[in-house]
């Protein structure tokens, strides 16, 4: 009972959404699935990140961004702070909802994107790609041993989804 | 859900126990603030003065402009506006996923139900409408296994107040460029103030077992040490933004007059202005 009325009530906000979200790109009204990337490693919270060397870049995924709709709005912290794991480091502000984005690796900040200031919707255009939001040089590489790879990923989102 | 009924409570203070609750509480919240006292401008998190404000009038008037903790636009309340919040577990509503849109779309079931039988209600892309027009305005702030939904409720409002908001650059498409006085409407036209009060904890409590808090019970916990993001805006950054405006106005023009904009732009690239109020985008 509970999922037919959230089918019902999801189906009347996709029609009254549709308006507001005429400026995004046409094909993510369309898509059935959103995209993980192989290579990174992902949160159960929607967040990616890409480990090379002593670099970690992150950023929110496919799935995150395709939920939260147009990005308007990107807050960063400043480049030397503290990342922690699973803890919010900055947010996104989208519709009319400011969203908390959480680390997926902890260590220290060395890198922000700052394009995102100016262009908060390369994160809906590019999120593993220009969308990128901060580079930490990891604490504890480990950390990377408890997130999910792709598939572990997309299976993670289609059973989320289907939940819901 | 723990139910709390306020009335005239200042809106920075509500919302500062709005995000307190959001970021220390395990517990379900629906907060009803009857009316504000003071008419105050709240801008959402990413709201910049010079684009939404006039600022001249605020500043004679003395207006008091909050930036808030959660997203969306900028709304002008006293003790006309009725506020209703709901602060929420992700998985306190069966099947419901904690982004923008479900949210929205569970919040309209709740006033769907308090406005059967009395007027034509509808979520409109993200406002709560009676036919065309607006009467509630929503934001969200929405954290790892936690959200918060919160909406100003127009119960009643000063035509005169309208004069201290610009029409923001980012609007619904259903509002088709009307003014802000064709745009919204008043609920009193539709629902006496304490029935709408009534009905929406009534609504509630069809999804939640509800139980009535009082505010001194949560006013100062104990051990819980928090700083609020939502913040009065200083006199001094109102002024320095309407500073910034006039400027980029004066040196907008300057270049104009001397024809300098063609030379500028081929050498410097483009310049917005834009954050100075008067955008040279065209």
């Amino acid at each position: 009972m509970a999922l037919r009325l959230w089918a019902s009530s999801a189906a009347n906000a996709l029609r009254v959404s549709t308006a507001a979200t005429a400026s995004r790109p046409a094909f993510s009204l369309l898509r059935s699935f959103s995209t993980a990337v192989e290579g990174l490693k992902y949160a159960t919270s929607h967040e990616w990140v890409k480990h090379e060397g002593s670099v970690a870049t992150v950023g929110i995924t496919d799935h995150a961004q395709d939920h939260l709709g147009e990005v308007v709005y990107v807050e960063l912290p400043d480049v030397g702070k503290t990342a922690t794991q699973g803890t919010g480091f900055g947010s996104v502000e989208s519709v009319k909802a400011t969203s908390d984005v959480n680390s997926p690796i902890s260590g220290e900040i060395i890198e922000i994107n700052s394009k995102l200031t100016e262009n908060p919707g390369l994160i809906n255009s590019g999120p593993y790609e220009d969308g990128w939001m901060i580079k930490v040089k990891p604490s504890n590489p480990s950390e990377l041993g408890s997130l999910m790879d792709a598939k572990q990923y997309t299976k993670f989102c289609e059973e989320e989804d289907a939940s819901h | 859900m723990n139910l709390v009924r306020l009335k005239g409570v200042p809106i920075l203070q509500q919302l500062h126990l709005e995000e307190r609750l959001l970021r220390k509480s395990s517990d379900n919240w629906c907060i009803i603030n009857d009316g504000t006292h003071d008419p105050t401008i709240v801008m959402g998190i990413s709201g910049k003065p010079v684009e939404l404000l006039e600022i001249d009038p605020v500043l004679q008037d003395e207006l008091p402009v909050i930036q808030r903790f959660t997203g969306g636009g900028t709304v002008i309340v006293d003790q006309g506006t009725v506020f209703v919040t709901f602060i929420c577990n992700k998985d306190a509503v069966p099947g419901l996923q904690s982004y923008p849109r479900p949210i929205m779309s569970w919040s309209s079931l709740v006033y769907q139900k308090v406005f059967q039988g009395i007027g034509d209600f509808s979520l409109r892309e993200n406002d709560y409408v009676l036919g065309n027009h607006k009467f509630g305005g929503n934001a969200q702030s929405i954290i790892k296994n936690r959200w918060l939904h919160h909406t100003s409720f127009l119960w009643d409002y000063e035509i005169s107040n309208m004069r201290y908001l610009k029409l923001p650059k980012r609007t619904p498409e259903y509002r088709q460029a009307r003014g802000h006085l064709e745009f919204i409407c008043r609920m009193k036209d539709y629902i006496p103030r304490s029935n709408f009060i009534d009905r929406t904890i009534d609504a509630v409590g069809n999804h939640f077992l509800v139980r009535s808090m009082e505010l001194e019970a949560i006013k100062y916990p104990s051990g819980t040490k928090f700083q609020p993001s939502s913040r009065l805006l200083r006199k001094q950054e109102l002024e320095e933004a309407e500073f910034d405006s006039r400027t980029g106005v004066f040196i907008n023009g300057l270049l104009r007059s001397l024809d300098l904009c063609s030379l500028v732009n081929r050498e410097y690239g483009i310049y917005n202005f834009s954050n100075f109020g008067h955008g040279w985008n065209e």
